[in-house]
């Protein structure tokens, strides 16, 4: 009874184990990690290789959570969008069911595993990201506000104070610097990507800034955040995870960005068509290797340290 | 149905079977990892468990 029972079911769209995988959304899981290691390393107190290993593991496994109630919620606006048409929920290989039960689950398993792995205080922020990001973003900011991409980009910048907190077991003016360094990188990386990438969003009725308020004031904007997030990337150089190797990189890269700002800005939308958005196209690949370096300069500046090399 | 008779669906749903096995082996490994870890680092083997423990209770000062 039970084999007819699930023979009935089977459609030739039948879900694979890759498919649960994607619902986890594993390129938003590399950056976390990635973040997440880097603020494990450089804090001051040392975590054992195994434990460390572990608790990355699960903030990654958080995030993934975070995705698939996100992939849950959302599965109307991905149906409507071509870019996100052939996901997992929208193309019917997994109902919203499973996939809700799947995101509940996985977070509750990873707040528990990394509260035994690490400590409680990392736990409870990682399941706080879990809640910023399903709730606070999916749920309400994303269809409610432009500026979505602002708030909303907190939840991606929570992991490196998460590895924090899983060293420290607690929040430092370090800690703070790296996740308002992920925090104002997001808007100008996502609205340089939205100039070039012609997404029917406002078909799925959500706002984003390039509709409600034109593309000429995003690339205001876009140019507005390069210059903010300077200052940023420069005040974590000096503090005790900084170092002459961290500033270094950080002084090239944000003039570099913040000139990409700038001529972002000085475009008009004519230009951009004439030559396919190369500059758009240049800063937002320049934007994933400007995130990428800072945290590799602060992993190497962690590393000099124990030789004796590193910090002021 | 003999277990050994193998269904259409075992063939079918060989790959999310296998997937699912692997990760539950993984998440058993880890957890058993964790706690050589935590042992060999020194951590308490014991906690509270609604009786007393007189080898957890703190001594107290004299």
């Amino acid at each position: 009874m039970s084999d007819f029972t699930a023979n009935s079911d089977a459609t030739p769209q039948e879900a694979r184990f890759g498919d649960y995988f994607a619902l986890l959304k594993p390129r938003v899981m590399s950056l976390v990690v990635f973040t997440a290691f880097v603020g494990l390393m450089v804090a001051p107190a040392g975590v054992p290789p195994v434990e460390a290993f572990t608790a990355i593991l699960f903030i990654a496994l958080g995030g993934g959570a975070s995705g698939a109630l996100n992939m849950w919620y959302d599965s109307d606006i991905d149906r409507v969008m071509k870019r996100t048409a052939g996901r997992p929920i929208p193309s019917g290989r997994v109902s919203g069911g499973e996939a809700l039960s799947l995101g509940l689950w996985l977070s509750g398993i990873s707040v528990v595993m990394l509260g035994l792995a690490a400590n409680w205080f990392a736990a409870g922020f990682l399941a706080f990201t879990i809640f910023f990001y399903a709730v606070i973003y999916t749920m309400w900011l994303k269809r409610w506000t432009p500026q979505n991409i602002v708030i909303g980009g907190a939840a991606g910048a929570f992991p490196p104070m998460i590895g924090w907190a899983v060293a420290t077991g607690g929040i430092s003016i370090e800690s703070v610097l790296m996740f308002a360094l992920v925090f104002m990188w997001t808007p100008p990386h996502f609205w340089a990507l939205a100039l070039f990438m012609k997404s029917d969003y406002d078909e799925a009725k959500v706002p984003m800034l390039t509709v409600t308020h034109g593309r000429p004031h995003t690339r205001k904007m876009i140019f507005a955040y390069t210059i903010l997030l300077a200052p940023v990337a420069i005040a974590t150089g000096l503090t005790a995870i900084g170092g002459p190797v961290y500033m270094a990189a950080a002084v090239v890269l944000n003039v570099i960005f913040v000139k990409g700002g700038f001529d972002i800005w000085r475009r008009s939308e004519e230009q951009a068509v004439a030559d396919d958005y190369k500059t758009e196209k240049k800063v937002f690949r320049f934007s994933l290797l400007y995130l990428f370096l800072h945290f590799g300069a602060l992993l190497v500046q962690a590393g000099l340290g124990a030789y004796g090399l590193g910090g002021w | 149905m003999p277990i050994t008779e193998t269904h259409e669906i075992h063939t079918r749903r060989l790959g999310r079977n296998v997937g699912v096995a692997l990760t539950l082996m993984s998440f058993v490994a880890i957890v058993f990892a964790l706690t050589i870890s935590k042992i060999s680092n020194g951590n308490p083997m014991e906690a509270f468990d609604h009786a007393v423990r007189p080898s957890i209770t703190e001594p107290e000062a004299q």
